[in-house]
């Protein structure tokens, strides 16, 4: 013990800042130099290599300087900022890939032009896409976020743990897994055994196939806010005499509304982007549809994908056309996360004097 | 406003766990009585059953009557909700609503029943109700902050404003100052002196000092094992209790030469 102590005592040596950012870049520049020579140069190799140099280079010269404890420490460090890094790489290059194509064609045009009897050589725009992104999620989210909130309501509040609540789990946890492709044939079979219409195609067949695939999430995320509420505050609302529902309505929610928010958001965005099963319940349509109950319909990445696997004569357009849609979804996704950050910024409890 | 309660024969469970039994006791109006006890033994269990916020807890049941004014409680037809109305709570943690301001953690009973209220009467009663727990002068400028930003003495203050405030016969105090210093236990316990003008007091403490100088009549509460169910075992005035207790137990827990 003692020992140890003194040994710590002792390594008043100590790797400054500076020192570190230049073994940094030392680190990157020899493994820049090498790649370069190999001919492997790309971001990925570079931080690969360049961190094991880094962290290698780092270890021996704390361990020289600063003692083995502090070299640990370091070398950790290094590794788990590398892991970050590695992380972040797939990250930024699917960010990069998809803004730097995608800009040639955010223009006028694709935002307010749909393809209604475009060419194989002319251009177009997404709007019908936009739209139909648009009125599609939008109804799915009208389905689920009732039918998601009262069951995590119910879960949280009145299951007690009892065989309908453990059921009720059971259920959402297996509809969280399933397969896109499953809610979209799902949906098909509901229209189909609701109507007779083997061949209904339209938008409210899309949403409901995403609100399929929304519900659990929803059910989960707000399960787990609604589980965040202390139960003093329940008890306290209970004590001035105020019934289950009101406590519900009044403190719990009120309580949790940051959170609910956040996770609806994000299930929203996680729907926005799927394709498969609106590709076989909408149709596809390639003109603008306000009507979600009659015709077909198109979205986002479908446009995207009928852009890219049916490019026409044009395919280098049709091609960054598929690209922007991507990007314009990807903003989408994007201006729903900031949205929920502002929803519980504003919402969250009021501390502070 | 204040009532006398009559409890007769309470078993109290959780599922088929008998907590606390054969409890008979007759609490007297506009007077303290403090609930002292070993810990498990039942004090908190028994507290709760006196306003039903015992069967909140998935399982929990009672067994036997508790006569608040005539009336039986545990009845039929007897909604607990307005049960709660009548018998207010303290928790041992001071619980405010992070979503409400100062003010509205007042008037919270009101404003969550849905029930329509004045401006002015609704400041009259923010002030009488706050003045009543001694924190209007420490918050008069800043009722619309945030109940959470006061200090902890000052929010289980709030939490008594907030629990007179919807104008109850009992106040049920389960260990109102254990997270508090020891200033803002005396401000509490001045409180429950002035209280108790007005309203029939039960205070559960693990402070013995405090049961001898707040309480008028104080109950022992003991239990014999773990897996046993806790007792009643003695019930007197406070002077009786602290000076010439009759149960051997009782003397031991009070001189500290328990267990
Ligand atoms: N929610 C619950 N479910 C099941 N058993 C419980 C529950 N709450 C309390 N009990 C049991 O009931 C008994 C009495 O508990 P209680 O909380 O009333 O004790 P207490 O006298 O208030 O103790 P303390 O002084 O530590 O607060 C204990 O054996 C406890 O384990
Ligand atoms: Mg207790």
């Amino acid at each position: 013990m003692t020992a140890t102590t003194h040994d710590d005592v002792q390594a008043v040596g100590r790797l400054e800042k500076p020192v570190r950012w230049a073994i940094l870049a030392g680190s990157a520049i020899a493994a820049i130099a090498l790649l370069a020579a190999l001919g492997a140069l790309n971001p990925l190799s570079v931080v690969i290599v360049g961190s094991l140099i880094y962290c290698t280079v780092l270890y021996v010269a704390a361990r020289a300087v600063e003692g083995a404890r502090h070299a640990t420490d370091r070398l950790v460090t290094g590794v788990v900022t590398t892991a970050f890094l590695l992380a972040m790489v797939p990250l930024i290059s699917v960010i990069w890939t998809i803004v730097s194509k995608g800009l040639d064609r955010l223009d006028v045009e694709f935002f307010t032009f749909s393809m209604r009897g475009v060419g194989s050589g002319d251009i177009g725009g997404a709007y019908h896409a936009i739209i139909g992104t648009i009125l599609t999620t939008g109804i799915a989210t009208l389905i689920s976020v009732p039918i998601g909130l009262f069951a995590a309501i119910y879960l949280v509040e009145y299951g007690n743990k009892g065989v309908l609540a453990r059921g009720l789990t059971f259920f959402v946890d297996v509809m969280t897994g399933i397969p896109s492709i499953v809610a979209g044939l799902f949906a098909i079979g509901f229209f189909t055994m609701m109507l007779g219409d083997v061949a209904y195609q339209a938008g409210i067949v899309g949403a409901v196939a995403l609100s399929v695939l929304m519900i659990p999430t929803v059910v989960r995320s707000s399960e787990e806010m609604l589980r965040l509420v202390p139960n003093e505050l329940r008890e306290a609302s209970y004590a001035l005499g105020v019934s289950k529902w009101l406590t519900i309505a009044k403190v719990v929610l009120p309580t949790a509304i940051a959170g609910l928010a956040t996770g609806i958001t994000l299930a929203i965005a996680r729907v926005m982007g799927e394709t498969a099963p609106l590709l076989i319940t909408m149709g596809a349509s390639r003109a603008v549809n306000f009507n979600p109950f009659e015709g077909s319909m198109s979205a986002l990445p479908l446009f995207a994908y009928s852009s890219y696997a049916n490019p026409g004569t044009n395919k280098e357009d049709s091609l960054a056309a598929a690209w922007t849609a991507a990007l314009v979804l990807m903003a989408l996704v994007m201006i729903l996360n900031i949205v929920a950050r502002l929803i519980s910024k504003f919402f969250a409890p009021k501390t502070g004097r | 406003m204040s009532k006398r309660i009559d409890v007769k024969n309470l078993d109290i469970y959780y599922s088929d766990f008998l907590a606390v039994k054969d409890v008979s006791v007759t609490i007297e109006p506009r007077s303290v009585t403090a609930l002292i006890g070993p810990s498990g033994c039942g004090k908190s269990t028994f507290l709760r059953s006196l306003n039903r916020m015992h069967e909140v807890i998935p399982g929990a049941r009672v067994e036997g009557e508790v006569i608040i004014d005539g009336e039986n409680l545990y009845g039929k037809g007897i909604d607990p909700v307005m049960v709660r109305r009548k018998v207010g709570m303290v928790f041992q943690k001071p619980n405010p609503f992070p979503t409400m301001s100062i003010k509205e953690n007042v008037l919270a009973g009101v404003k969550l029943n849905n029930k329509r209220i004045g401006r002015t009467d609704a400041d009259e009663l923010v002030e009488t109700s706050l003045r009543g727990a001694n924190l209007w002068n420490e918050v008069k400028d800043r009722l619309d902050k945030p109940g959470s930003s006061l200090s902890g003495g000052q929010q289980q203050r709030l939490c008594i404003a907030r629990t007179i405030a919807v104008k109850p016969e009992v106040v049920l105090m389960d260990e109102p100052c254990s997270a508090l210093d020891p200033i803002s236990t005396l401000a509490v316990e001045d409180l429950i002196a002035e209280l108790k003008e007005n309203y029939t007091i039960v205070i559960v403490t693990h402070n013995m000092q405090q049961a001898a100088r707040c309480s008028d009549r104080t109950g022992f509460f003991n239990i014999e094992g773990t897996g046993k169910p806790g007792q009643l075992v003695e019930f007197n005035d406070t002077q009786t209790i602290f000076n010439t207790p009759s149960e051997k137990a009782t003397e031991d827990y009070i001189s500290g030469r328990f267990g």
